[in-house]
């Protein structure tokens, strides 16, 4: 191996390991935040909140990060940070089984209103948190 | 506590392999459309489901809570993402390609519902 192929590798090896811390630390946030928050009527308001909460931080995040960004951050960072802690802390899995068990319950309205809240929500979140850092971005004086 | 450390557990091995995937498909298929998220949502969903029919059985050891804990709240929850699909989507959108948003959106939701079902099914037939 070359020397740069070797430290291709470790590169990508490290990338590896952050995308994995971050996933562990969303992960296990996202198992407290099942724990701490009951489903009422049936609706999975856990997996709402968190899919919610990690599309905000994404669109904040990587807006402030970004090219024209107040904020620097390394590809380390912004790996940890978005595919790590982002991608562990939200979930389309727990979502398409919880529409398919209210669907299957009989629960049809609960389950397209869980989509139709769902979907709405996540893309509402993630347009708020990137038009906040854009405001940032703006202001004056970094 | 034991509960933790599976979360933990499945949840490194989630996460990347998501990274793998993602960028495995970006490799090979290009980045105009976000197929690498599109087939771990996909997949992710599949496996919940099949995962969720195996643990209707008592007798299956998905039914305990430790290694549902592993699998599906670490493993699948970290594979499958959100946040990822969130950002492409409006990415796509302010890009001008509402067409490919739209397209995205209701394509991952539908199949989702799709394969969920799919999955949950598949032990029923094959007893």
């Amino acid at each position: 191996m070359t020397g740069g192929a070797a430290s291709n590798a470790r590169n990508t090896a490290i990338l590896y390991v952050f995308v994995a811390m971050g996933g562990m630390l969303g992960s296990i946030a996202r198992y407290l935040a099942s724990l701490l928050i009951p489903a009422a009527a049936g609706f999975p308001w856990a997996t709402l909140f968190v899919n919610i909460v990690g599309s905000f931080i994404i669109g904040f995040y990587s807006t402030l990060t970004g090219p024209d960004g107040r904020l620097f951050a390394g590809t380390r960072q912004r790996q940890f940070v978005m595919t790590g802690f982002c991608g562990g802390y939200t979930t389309f899995s727990a979502f398409s089984l919880e529409t398919f068990r209210l669907l299957h319950g009989g629960m049809i309205k609960t389950a397209f209103s869980y989509i139709a809240v769902s979907v709405v929500s996540w893309l509402l979140a993630v347009w708020l948190g990137h038009l906040l850092a854009s405001h940032l971005n703006r202001l004056k004086g970094s | 506590m034991s509960g933790l450390v599976s979360v933990a557990l499945g949840s490194v091995l989630g996460a990347m392999a998501r990274y793998f995937v993602s960028g495995f498909v970006a490799r090979r298929v290009g980045e105009t459309f976000p197929w690498g998220t599109f087939i771990i949502n996909v997949s992710g969903a599949f496996a919940i489901g099949l995962f969720g029919g195996l643990a209707e059985d008592n007798a299956s050891i998905l039914a305990s809570p430790d290694p549902w804990l592993f699998a599906v709240t670490g493993f699948l929850g970290a594979y499958t993402t959100v946040s990822s699909f969130s950002l492409q989507t409006l990415t796509l959108a302010r890009d001008g390609q509402r067409g490919r948003s739209v397209s995205y959106v209701v394509l991952s939701v539908a199949l989702c519902l799709g394969a969920v079902t799919l999955g949950f099914g598949l032990p029923g037939l094959l007893k």
